[in-house]
């Protein structure tokens, strides 16, 4: 059973990331990402990891999603040129990249049993306890785009 | 289910995302490509914290899920502002801004 979702997730994963890269239609990619993205938070739940999947549906593909299809509405998806610029050195690129990563994995030696993680408690007292401070640059991180979001997009840079 | 195979669709939607990012021609295509090989690294870390039972690495991911969505903020006001100024996101037209 968990290898049937296993391999499900992983063709809509990959299926969905070749559509992103490869539609002429940009609303089309970016609901293809937000196939793969979902595909992804399945995966976390398959790998015991609940608090994650909920937060990739949440704040990742929702807000990914709305903030591109917004963007695609005001600056225009649709173009009728070709979709691609030298495809073949990029693909070319791509295949090597996939070809050491994949060398990579198939070589190393991974442990036998998985392990598998703890539940949402446990991150909860870590992101308050030990990661408190990485924890707040992020709140400033997050601050500061949406400042620069905001003065990025005022009327009057332009 | 094993480590290996997860990895390995990992790598794979990391070099989708690559062939993307520079092969499209739009910048959203672009950006949208970058969010492919975020994902890619983030399952992959996902992957390596499951089978090690690292805890840490779950909270590795939920920081770098918040600085992407951050990210993608700031980078879809640039393609708004390219839009709005010189009327294309397309990134051969854009080309002059290097100067």
């Amino acid at each position: 059973m968990r290898d049937l979702a296993f391999w499900a997730l992983a063709v809509l994963v990959l299926g969905g990331g070749i559509v992103v890269v490869s539609t002429r239609s940009l609303f089309r990619a970016a609901f293809a990402l937000a196939a793969t993205l979902l595909a992804t938070a399945g995966f976390y739940a398959l790998l015991c990891a609940p608090l994650l999947a909920a937060v990739q549906i949440i704040l990742y593909t929702g807000g990914i999603l709305t903030l591109t299809v917004f963007a695609l509405v005001v600056a225009g998806g649709e173009s009728r040129e070709p979709r691609w610029r030298r495809p073949w050195p990029a693909a070319v690129a791509a295949f090597t990249v996939f070809a050491v990563l994949g060398r990579a994995v198939l070589q190393a030696r991974h442990p036998a049993a998985e392990n598998g993680l703890e539940n949402g408690a446990a991150i909860g007292a870590s992101l308050f306890g030990a990661y408190l401070v990485p924890f707040e640059l992020l709140s400033l991180l997050l601050l500061g785009a949406v400042f620069g979001a905001l003065l990025l997009a005022r009327k009057d840079t332009a | 289910m094993t480590l290996a195979p997860l990895l390995l669709v990992a790598s794979g939607l990391f070099a989708i995302g690559l062939f993307g990012l520079l092969a499209r021609r739009h910048a959203i295509g672009v950006l949208l490509s970058i969010e492919l090989m975020f994902n890619a690294v983030n399952l992959a870390v996902v992957s390596i914290a499951w089978s090690r039972g690292l805890l840490v690495g779950v909270v590795l991911v939920l920081f770098g899920i918040a600085i992407t969505v951050a990210e993608a903020a700031v980078g879809l006001a640039l393609v708004l502002l390219a839009a709005r100024v010189r009327r294309t996101a397309v990134l051969d037209d854009l080309r002059d801004l290097s100067g």
